[in-house]
């Protein structure tokens, strides 16, 4: 066994790295795959409250680095599911405590271990960045379907590319279908055509994620949230299947059906 | 939106977003600032009218992309020596 190495990162802050991160996460553990979730947002911890696993930390990532404690015991085991791990990021420290080099040494070391290594990385692109794309074999870049998130997002593209990493995939978050359908929001297909980089998931706008992140429990836990579904096709992607993408809102429900009508002519 | 604007034939919020997205990653893309073309484009004007006669006025110089690559284009029409200058 060898794990995938995936980076979540985004340009401009809270466009939800975090919940991506830890439902997708979740998710490829439900699925039965050996997953473990490295928190490298240094000094701003989320991963472990969205997680619902903040009680249960003892040592972090720092601990880690600074060799403190072995790679091994910084790991929480969710009790949920059968096999993922959360690896805390350090609340009082600054982003300068963990380097490129720590964070490739640390996913090495966990890599024969895991199927996955998920990295939620810190938002701006200094010195945090790097750390959280150093190790990454795929990158996912999550943006909102607003101008100035998917500005911040083409930068990401192009440094992404400088670094000589592979080109990101895309995952546009809380899209609301109604807003679009009425011309008040970015489609998906929007922002894919201004972007030019590969699609990997739509996730809709759902007040459940707010629930579920109160609770400490992640929404994909809930059967019946759209958001939720939303995130098993994501990982379902990550596994290799097909699951199918709606690019575009126009096409769906009664208004796009009429639309369709009335652009063909009344025909079809 | 409402209906009525787009009776009006008002650009909606999601076209018009599109729109400003598109002209702010071509400058950001390239590099080059509004301002910064607007130079280009009195310099190229200088230079080119001690050769040839041109239309200053409806000089443009715009960045274009395909995909994630951009392109400076500068379209110049030509004036007529006898007729224009
Ligand atoms: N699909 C969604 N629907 C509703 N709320 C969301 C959704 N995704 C994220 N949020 C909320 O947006 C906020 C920021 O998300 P977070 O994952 O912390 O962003 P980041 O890690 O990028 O800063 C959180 O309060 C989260 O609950
Ligand atoms: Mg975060």
């Amino acid at each position: 066994m060898s794990a995938q190495v995936i980076t979540v990162t985004s340009g401009k802050g809270g466009v939800g790295k975090t919940t991506v991160t830890a439902n997708v996460g979740m998710a490829l553990a439900m699925a039965g795959k050996k997953v473990v979730c490295i928190d490298a947002d240094i000094g701003l911890r989320n991963l472990d409250v969205v997680l619902g696993l903040e009680n249960r930390i003892v040592y972090d990532i720092v601990h880690v680095v600074e060799g403190r404690c072995r790679t091994r015991q910084a790991l929480i085991r969710d009790k949920r599911v059968p096999d993922l791990y959360l690896m805390p990021a350090a609340q009082s420290r600054d982003k300068s405590a963990v380097k490129p080099e720590d964070m490739v040494r640390i996913c090495e070391e966990l890599r024969p271990e895991f199927d996955y290594i998920l990295i939620d990385s810190a938002a701006g692109i200094e010195e945090g960045f790097r750390t959280a794309l150093a190790p990454a074999d795929l990158i996912l870049l999550v943006t909102n379907p607003e101008v100035a998130a998917v500005r911040d997002a083409d930068r990401v593209v192009g440094l992404v590319e400088a670094m000589g990493k592979p080109t990101p995939k895309l995952i546009v978050n809380r899209l609301k279908p109604d807003m679009v359908r009425r011309g008040d929001m970015l489609d998906t297909s929007d922002v894919l055509e201004i972007l030019a980089i590969e699609l990997l998931g739509v996730i809709p706008e759902d007040e459940q994620v707010i629930v579920a992140t109160n609770r400490g429990t992640p929404v994909v836990l809930e059967e019946r949230s759209p958001a939720g579904q939303a995130f098993r096709a994501i990982a379902r992607r990550l596994m290799g299947e097909a699951v199918p993408l709606f690019l575009s809102e126009d096409g769906q429900g009664v208004l796009g059906w009429l639309r369709r009508l009335v652009r063909s002519g009344g025909g079809r | 939106m409402n209906w009525l604007d787009r009776l009006r034939g008002q650009p909606s919020p999601r076209e018009t977003a599109k729109q400003r997205l598109q002209v702010i990653l071509v400058h950001d893309r390239s590099d080059l600032s509004p301002g910064l073309l607007e130079v280009i484009k009195d310099e190229i004007i200088a230079v080119l009218s001690r050769h040839v006669p041109i239309i200053a006025e409806e000089v443009r110089v715009t960045v274009t992309q395909d995909a994630r690559e951009c392109r400076l284009v500068a379209d110049i029409p030509l004036g007529n020596r006898h007729s224009r200058s």
